[in-house]
């Protein structure tokens, strides 16, 4: 699963252009699939059939991750550009990016400290005043390398380091997509759809047709989380950890988890001894929330992983809590 | 062929902000009838406008027919009316305009005389009809009734049409015009003319999931950047054609019905640019999610000083449009 989730952060798939994701994904999953098919909205949907007769379930996780858009260029050849889902702004200086079709690199440009004022250097720019430098040498010349509409991911090598963890872009949610993969290798103990679903980060948008579509009695989403322990915060403030075990979601800005479920799931990770952990705020939000208003409801459980800098171009996570992301999904699912 | 100017000089004159488009809806059925197989409004106030085809496909086109607006929340003691909003409303856009009631009364929209320029929010607006007090005001209006931009609708320089509402009455226009050209077709068409969209894409929801089409568009305006300073920088344009959508807040349209637009509008000729736009969303929004999802895209037309008193469009854009659109009729992916 490790040399998967490697797989999956190297691949480029922002919001509404999941192709070479979900081309990976079916050619993965194929081979366990007893049904397999793509939605209008670019989700992969998966069937395995279960042991047993009765409910349907269906387990989700998303393909996307945030990104630009090209929307113009300057006069002498800089992309201006749209973020695509939701990020700091902060975070965009200096970056490195694969840009458009031809995966061109490019970097987000920004004064040298040598001439900019100090008044400038206080304040952060609005994105519409960033430009991507794809060393282009006029307005023509960048237009014709990265046409107007075309997505732009971050570049970044994914890597192991530390003890025991792992830095990648895309963490969010492709540790989910790799959980999925895993889980639909073996035969369930009900009839269980795979959602692979596109376009979470730009509002939740795929899974909302995918769950229409499945009618599911029950779901699971399987995602990456806010992980906040970093020096400066303390208590509540450090949300959740990577290391410090499965994230069972029981609220957040999005959806209140059934609340049977969430306590069956707490339940099995004490007997299955499988660390887990809270969310220590109420933020956020998943594909859970379109799922459980889907048609006329269906109850919801959420795992996650705790993810460091989620939505920046490097992000976090432990490699322990992947493998426990994995067995508690599994466990949770054998006793639905 | 349909007279652009004139029909839109009639819907612009039409009363119809969200919630209350019955008015726009009995002039656009009207113009729509003679050219429609069925004409029909559902329980949202939908005006849909149905033309059989070959029953294999079907294409939902949606443009919206209310418009923004103001609502009196309050009435004081000189007469003067003091309101909220029906949609987007800019306090310094609104500042000077005159607006009408549903019954014929006027007003002008001013600041209050102790608010400070910089801090100004929307309650510090009032809008005065010139009512000597309270009684004679509480003749002319109730709290509760709803006021539009009253402007006039005008030909202007290169081309140019200025009007109130553009957004999104230039769109019915389109459909409007696009539905007069149609002889025969094989996908089963309805030009939905749609409810409370700038309330938040409203109609469109229960239209969508009523016909549940194969394929959408929405037709709507969208920002050109081709004024002083436009902030953020866009590359659409008046005059650079119908503007094919990417992306907005509400919607990424479906790449292959992008990749089919420009192809088809390619081969027919007509001028086309791309759009994208960061912030602002149109019904193609709760098209292409609704029921399992939907195939879905939209045309637009470029306009300068959207929800403003009002806004400019260029009718070179307007004519690429009604050709994209009776092209789309054809869609098939």
């Amino acid at each position: 699963m490790k040399e998967r989730i490697k797989q999956l952060c190297a691949l480029d798939g922002v919001s509404g252009w999941e192709d070479e994701v979900r081309d990976y994904i079916r050619k993965t999953a194929e081979p366990s699939a007893d049904e397999i098919r793509e939605d209008v909205m670019g989700n992969l949907l998966v069937f395995r059939k279960g042991e047993k007769e009765g409910k349907t379930v269906m387990v989700a996780a998303h393909m996307d991750e945030v990104g630009l858009m090209v929307r113009g260029a300057t006069e002498d050849g800089f992309i201006k550009f749209g973020t695509v889902g939701g990020m700091d702004r902060r975070l965009l200086f200096g970056k490195t990016l694969r840009c458009g079709q031809k995966k061109l690199p490019g970097v987000i440009g920004l004064k040298a400290p040598h001439l900019s004022k100090p008044s400038e250097r206080e304040s952060v720019p609005q994105v519409s005043d960033m430009y991507i430098d794809i060393g282009a040498s006029s307005k023509d010349d960048a237009l014709r390398k990265v046409q107007l509409g075309e997505v732009c991911a971050f570049d970044t090598a994914p890597e192991d380091f530390g003890n025991g963890l792992f830095k990648a872009k895309a963490v969010d949610d492709r540790i989910g997509c790799a959980v999925l993969l895993r889980l639909l290798e073996e035969k369930p103990v009900c009839d269980t759809w795979f959602a692979f679903t596109v376009q979470e980060e730009v509002g939740l948008r795929g899974s909302r047709t995918a769950a229409f579509a499945l009618k599911p009695d029950i779901a699971l989403v399987i995602e990456g989380t806010t992980g906040a322990d970093r020096p400066d915060l303390k208590g509540t403030e450090r949300v959740c950890a990577p290391g410090e075990g499965v994230v069972l979601s029981y609220m957040d800005g999005g959806s209140f988890y059934d609340r049977d479920l969430f306590e069956k799931m707490r339940g099995i990770a004490d007997s299955e001894k499988i660390p887990w952990q809270l969310k220590r705020v109420v933020a956020g939000g998943t594909d859970a929330a379109a799922i459980q208003r889907s048609r006329s409801g269906v109850p919801v459980a959420g795992l996650a992983a705790a993810v460091r800098y989620i939505h920046a171009p490097v992000s976090v996570i432990s490699w322990e809590d992947a493998e426990n992301l994995y067995k508690l999904a599994k466990a949770f699912l054998s006793e639905v | 062929m349909l007279n652009i100017f004139e029909t839109q000089q009639k819907l612009a004159a039409a009363y119809g902000p969200s919630g209350q488009e019955r008015a726009v809806a009995e002039v656009i059925a009207e113009l729509a009838k003679p050219y429609a197989d069925d004409v029909y409004t559902d329980r949202l106030g939908n005006l849909i406008a149905v033309k059989k085809g070959g029953g294999e496909a079907s294409v939902m086109f949606s443009a919206h027919m209310d418009s923004i607006g103001l609502i009196v929340t309050h009435i004081d003691e000189n007469g003067f009316l003091w309101f909220s909003q029906i949609g987007g409303l800019a306090i310094w856009r609104i500042y000077g305009s005159v607006v009408r009631f549903q019954n014929g009364t006027r007003g002008v929209v001013y600041i209050n005389g102790k608010a400070e320029p910089k801090d100004v929010k929307l309650s510090d607006l009032y809008i005065d009809i010139g009512a000597k007090d309270e009684a004679s005001a509480r003749k002319m209006v109730s709290v509760g009734d709803t006021a539009v931009f009253d402007q006039p609708t005008f030909l202007m320089g290169d081309n140019c049409l200025a009007s109130p509402y553009l957004d999104d009455r230039i769109a019915c226009v389109v459909l409007l015009a696009a539905m007069q050209d149609i002889q025969k077709t094989d996908n089963d068409l309805y030009f939905v003319f749609s409810s409370q969209e700038e309330l938040g894409i409203r109609g469109a929801k229960a239209a969508a999931y009523g016909i549940n089409p194969t394929y959408g568009f929405a037709v709507d305006v969208t920002m050109s950047g081709d004024i002083p300073e436009h902030k953020p920088k866009m590359e659409c344009k008046l005059h650079g054609g119908a503007a094919v959508k990417i992306m907005d807040s509400s919607i990424i349209c479906h790449p292959e019905v992008v990749k089919w637009l420009e192809a088809t509008a390619d081969r027919e000729g007509i001028t086309h640019q791309r759009e994208i736009l960061l912030a602002g969303g149109t019904d193609a929004g709760a098209i292409h999610v609704s029921r399992a999802g939907v195939y879905t895209g939209a045309i637009s037309i470029p306009t300068r000083y959207i929800h403003n008193p009002v806004e400019v469009c260029s009718l070179d854009d307007v004519e690429a449009c009604i050709r994209l659109v009776r092209a789309a009729c054809d869609i098939s992916l």
